[in-house]
């Protein structure tokens, strides 16, 4: 077990090495001089020196890259072309909103998903099971902000439940915080219920498949047991796997929701970002996002042995 | 069927039989003649989900070849007088905030939808068939493709597109671009893992054995198995980059304002949405629909080619 996470965490760094690369290089890539991509079209020729001479495009390409990567391991990203600020500054007063929703919206995807999937699995074949999976089919085709929107119409502005748009900190009191986080939740969460929930239909279709279930049949244990003691417990793994890939989705849709719904968290900061071509700050969050998606799953996966003591490395 | 005739001869020559051996009575026919429809009406039958996808997906595509001929003006064209005007006879959606006629704009819409739909799915198929069959194959390359794969898709692909086209002016052709790299890592992960199991096969092997040649194996044997999969992941790529597309646009990171398409035309109505929704909902429930009706396609294609996953999702 040990030396398997210590492999599994090693693994992660050629990774991440990797999404470091693409995202230092994602300016050299794109055509013309990046200089003068990042100045932008209103720039005059000094600024462009001036952005040259910052980025120090006078030395090898990979000596640059050592030394961006050296500064962002001490928690240095650079600083802001807009602002002046620095990245980390920037990141850290805009992380408490994003932070508050992506969690809420795991919460709330897991409870509702989970349940949904069992239930369309146990009922398979039936009214039942065909809108599970037909609202999960929805789940998948209708975006984001089109939820949002249509959430925000009916119980913001129609029926005046809860606010419109913005966002309350913690700190306020949990019930402002919920009130605020309640509609971008079930927004961003929809794609993500659906892909849990189908995924939980076809691993406890398979599990449910097996001899031990039919053992707990016949020895008298009663369906909500069968279906969550026995059956959920091994059907653990691969719904779990698809949380922490799922959470790409939310990333992606954290982006469009807190547009929606004027969150000042880190999606509005790279939606502004990339609006002023703020180029430091489009790079420290996309690097940061990523991290957090490989830890997530590198948890995951080091989790494994607790939901199947199977499991052995 | 000949041998069916000899154990169960005609009842009426039972003098064939040696003394002792009783011939067992004739089946009566149990089973109703099947009556296979062909055509058209068998397929609709035999596959409703992607009967209705294909339909509704027609119709879209109708739409986009056929939008100046369906009672719209130009998209384009400004009247400053009709601003915001409510849905009726003469602007079908209203009209939005620079009096342009919402309806003509959503028709024009699907064009850009989706060619950008069609275009990622083809050339991200193309792309990630080619390196899918590369590292699959070759087992040098493998290892330092698939290291990079692993890199790209820890970068959540909303957010890989929209650093991409942070860089490049936007146009339909970068937003095709941008999507397609976000997408083909996984395309080459599907492929490469069908490659490798395919190796294995004694067909495989036999033509190994026979003295094939590599690229002759690859593409005569290989290639073909790889197609089924590749159709079904080709359409959910063409959902998800139609979504993506709406998303890059409605946060100002995709088409240029000055063409119409689904998102850009949401963003627009963005600032108006809470006094007049309508400029967002239609292009919205024009943008759910097309993308559900891909789905039901992909769901109906994978049901129809691939029976085995057919039964787990």
């Amino acid at each position: 077990m040990f030396a398997y996470t210590v492999r599994r965490v090693l693994a992660t760094i050629p990774v991440m090495a990797i999404v470091a690369l693409f995202v230092f290089s994602l300016l050299y890539i794109a055509p013309g001089d990046p200089a003068a991509v990042i100045a932008g079209d209103q720039a005059t020729p000094d600024d462009v020196e001036r952005i040259r001479a910052s980025l120090g495009l006078d030395r090898p390409f990979l000596v640059r890259f050592g030394e961006w990567v050296f500064r962002i391991l001490q928690g240095d990203m650079g600083v802001s072309i807009f602002t002046n600020l620095p990245v980390t500054t920037m990141i850290q007063q805009r992380i408490e909103p994003t932070l508050s929703l992506m969690v809420l919206t795991v919460c709330l995807a897991v409870s509702v998903a989970i349940p949904l999937g069992v239930l369309a699995a146990w009922k398979q074949g039936t009214i039942i099971d065909r809108a599970v999976m037909g609202m999960a089919v929805l789940g998948f085709s209708v975006p984001v902000f089109v939820v949002g929107y249509v959430l925000a119409y009916i119980f913001a502005l129609e029926l005046d439940w809860l606010p419109v748009q913005g966002y309350t900190s913690m700190t306020e009191g949990f019930w402002p915080w919920l009130e605020n986080l309640i509609l971008p939740a079930i927004a961003l969460g929809g794609v993500y219920i659906a892909l849990i929930a189908r995924i939980t239909r076809a691993t406890m279709l398979e599990v449910l498949s097996q001899d031990y279930i039919r053992t707990a049949r016949a020895k008298g244990a009663g369906q909500r047991s069968i279906l969550f003691l026995h059956a959920l417990k091994n059907a653990a793994v691969p719904i779990v796997t698809v949380i922490g890939i799922g959470v790409a989705l939310l990333i992606g849709g954290a982006v469009v929701t807190e547009s929606v719904f004027a969150i000042p968290g880190l999606g509005r900061l790279t939606v502004d970002a990339i609006l002023r071509r703020d180029y430091p700050v489009i790079q420290g969050v996309v690097l940061l996002f990523s991290f957090v998606y490989v830890l997530v799953n590198l948890a995951i996966d080091l989790l494994y042995t607790l939901f199947d003591p199977r499991i052995r490395y | 069927m000949a041998s069916a005739t000899v154990l169960a001869p005609n009842a009426a020559s039972p003098a064939t039989l040696p003394a002792g051996v009783n011939a067992a009575a004739p089946m009566p026919d149990v089973l109703p003649p099947v009556k296979a429809r062909k055509g058209l009406a068998g397929f609709i039958r035999r596959n409703p989900t992607m009967a209705v996808g294909a339909f509704i997906l027609g119709v879209m595509v109708f739409i986009a070849i056929l939008a100046p001929f369906l009672g719209t003006v130009d998209p384009t064209a400004l009247a400053p007088a009709k601003r915001t005007r409510e849905p009726s006879a003469e602007f079908w959606f209203g009209s939005d905030m620079l009096g342009r006629d919402v309806y003509s704009r959503v028709m024009y819409g699907a064009r850009v939808s989706l060619i950008v739909g069609f275009s990622v799915a083809a050339l991200a198929s193309l792309a990630g068939l080619a390196i899918g069959l590369i590292s699959g194959y070759i087992r040098l390359a493998d290892s330092i493709i698939m290291r990079i794969m692993d890199g790209l898709m820890s970068i959540p692909p909303i957010l890989l597109a929209i650093a991409l086209m942070a860089l490049t002016r936007g146009s339909v052709r970068n937003v095709i671009i941008a999507i397609t790299i976000a997408e083909v890592p996984r395309v080459s992960r599907l492929v490469r893992g069908v490659v490798l199991s395919l190796r294995e096969q004694p067909y495989v092997e036999a033509a190994i054995a026979a003295g094939t040649r590599t690229p002759t194996i690859i593409i005569r044997h290989i290639l073909p198995n790889t197609l089924a999969p590749l159709t079904v992941q080709a359409t959910f790529i063409c959902a998800a980059a139609m979504i993506t597309e709406s998303i890059l646009s409605f946060i100002g990171a995709g088409t240029p304002p000055i063409i119409p398409s689904w998102g850009n035309i949401m963003a627009e109505g963005r600032a108006l949405w809470q006094v007049k929704p309508y400029i967002v909902f239609f292009p919205a429930i024009f943008l759910s629909i097309t993308v559900l009706s891909i789905n039901l396609l992909g769901d109906g294609l994978r049901d129809a080619l691939d029976p085995r996953m057919a039964k787990r999702l």
